[in-house]
């Protein structure tokens, strides 16, 4: 009996190691390629690179434009999380807690939106019209948009769990509306608030078909179209393409690092009701 | 207290003018759209009827093989992702070394781009010098060696198979949590009774799980159904229309101008997820007290 479970222990963990490795050998290889020189990476092989290839990597800054687009991708993202964590947080706390019929309506119709497709090729006409087409404030208002309805859900669901007798008691104390939520509510949904901006960032730096639709000049595009019109051009120098995605993914990776619990808490939020 | 006083309603005119606008607005619109000969190369747009959407059901194009990709992409997709999701969650909420690391491990491509993973397995499936390809002929399956993604009878399944890789761990996350909510006490009981593993999992877990399972169904569904940028960067819908799904298909028609059928696609999706949609809303809004 003890045998039996001493076998399975290491059953579990061996069938776990080689799950993980199923997940880790295609990123590992790009990161181990993104060191090799040209010739050896042609081979795309898991092997440890003879020399590292630091200068890759400056290769591909250079050639790919790197800095630019990794300034337009950071504007486009900073910009969209600070605006939409500020709507979206003002938006879903006066709906949670003044649930009014309009407001009900108002909301599932905001929330509705998770499930909605976007129709690319009218709302282009809407962008025209409004002058927002290849521009960059255009994109981040994009950006923040689709980011809303989501956004609105989680914090919806947080600010019903804050009391609302810490408002009255504020209010007594003669708080006006707009200093009663940025003072006193506001800091108080500082968890959800920091899920909302790390999901955002994430959306928003890995998004790839707005600006593909919308952003015609390439010196406003993002890291994400960049890498994939490099992807294009030096297709055979897979050295520098490995070295392009992992200068790519590596704010994401970051963010996800420091950033699990409150990813992990967003993710799972909605779809556990105890 | 006067609640309209406190909670002041422009609050939501910001979030909500966004959304109406460059979400909402687009879709409606569309609708109208389906019924003309828009086109980029119209100078004015004429009222056609049914047309648009009898050129997408008819036989001879290949718009049906678009649609019917969509939603077989959307089933595979979702109940693999669920199964193997389940399958890594009972095995990750068991007493594994290092068992926050296999978690995070497993949730990683979720944080990356969906182009980039299509742009990794592009090598990896290369079937010259692709990583899968040089496995299998060391370890002697070298028959199994195949072109996956120009061949066009595996085409679709290895874009599918991509797509499930990147997103199980997902669909694992949100089932930990789920299994952890489970309180301990029902498996001690369980064990008094002599249940063994199986029996653990079949009369405990599963039943619990269901609410949760119905939920990860439903954003697997509308992912499946919105799928682009996988697609996009492995495949492009080729070879031939092996592997064209709606969005791929919709940015098609709007590079060659033809916007009212672009729109038209569109319309139909938004249609189908609409209702699929509202019964998710309701699912996940019930629990804050929210009435509909």
């Amino acid at each position: 009996m003890r045998r039996r479970k001493q076998l399975a222990v290491i059953g579990i963990n061996l069938l776990a190691w080689a799950l993980s490795l199923i997940l880790l050998a295609p990123l590992l290889l790009i990161l181990l390629n993104s060191f090799k020189t040209g010739k050896a990476a042609a081979d795309m092989n898991l092997a440890l690179p003879a020399s590292m290839e630091w200068s890759n990597y400056a290769v591909v800054i250079e050639k790919g434009k790197l800095a630019t687009t990794f300034l337009n991708s950071a504007l486009y993202s900073v910009c969209s999380v600070l605006l939409c964590t500020l709507l979206c947080t003002m938006a879903a706390y006066v709906l949670s807690r003044n649930r009014r019929k309009l407001h009900s309506f108002l909301y599932l119709f905001l929330v509705l939106g998770i499930a909605m497709p976007i129709n690319f090729i009218t709302l282009m006409k809407v962008m025209q019209t409004l002058k927002l087409m290849n521009s960059r404030i255009g994109i981040i208002l994009l950006y923040t948009a689709t980011q809303i309805p989501f956004n609105i859900f989680l914090i919806h669901s947080f600010v019903s769990k804050i009391s609302p007798e810490i408002d009255e008691a504020a209010v007594i104390d003669g708080a006006s509306p707009v200093s009663l939520f940025f003072r006193i509510v506001m800091p108080l949904m500082k968890p959800v608030l920091v899920t909302v901006m790390v999901l955002t960032f994430l959306n928003t730096w890995n998004e790839f078909v707005m600006p593909l639709y919308f952003l015609g000049s390439t010196d406003k595009w993002p890291m994400t179209l960049a890498v994939y019109n490099f992807f294009g051009m030096y297709f055979k120098d897979w050295n520098l393409v490995c070295a392009d995605i992992v200068l790519t993914s590596a704010p994401v990776i970051i963010v996800y690092l420091l950033g699990q619990k409150y990813i992990v808490s967003g993710m799972t939020a909605g779809a556990i009701k105890g | 207290m006067n609640k309209n006083r406190i909670y002041p309603t422009y609050f939501i005119f910001g979030a909500l003018l966004l959304y109406t606008v460059l979400y909402v607005l687009p879709s409606v619109i569309g609708l109208g759209y389906s019924f003309t000969d828009w086109s980029v190369y119209s100078q004015e747009i004429h009222f056609v009827g049914w047309k648009n959407f009898a050129t997408v059901f008819s036989a001879d194009y290949n718009y049906t093989r678009m649609l019917e990709n969509t939603f077989v992409f959307t089933i595979v997709t979702t109940l693999a992702k669920n199964v193997i999701g389940l399958a890594l969650a009972v095995l990750l909420t068991k007493k594994v070394i290092l068992l926050n690391f296999h978690r995070a491990v497993m949730y990683l491509p979720c944080v990356l781009s969906a182009l980039i993973v299509g742009m990794i397995f592009k090598s990896v499936l290369n079937p010259k010098i692709g990583l899968l390809n040089t496995f299998l002929r060391k370890i002697g399956l070298g028959f199994m060696a195949s072109n996956w993604l120009t061949d066009s009878k595996i085409a679709f399944r290895s874009v599918m198979a991509v797509d499930i890789w990147k997103g199980m761990g997902y669909i694992m996350t949100i089932l930990i949590a789920g299994i952890m909510s489970i309180p301990p006490t029902y498996y001690e009981a369980a064990s008094i009774d002599g249940g063994n593993a199986w029996q653990c999992f079949r009369h405990i877990t599963l039943p619990l799980l269901v609410p949760t399972l119905t939920v990860t169904t439903v954003l697997n569904v509308i992912y499946g159904l919105k799928v682009f940028d996988t697609v996009y960067s492995l495949t492009n819908g080729g070879p031939g229309f092996a592997t064209e799904v709606l969005y791929t298909g919709v940015y098609k028609e709007f590079g060659l101008g033809r916007y009212a059928v672009g729109t038209t696609l569109s319309t139909i999706m938004t249609l189908v997820m609409l209702v699929a949609g509202f019964f998710m809303i309701k699912h996940m809004v019930k629990g804050d007290g929210q009435e509909i």
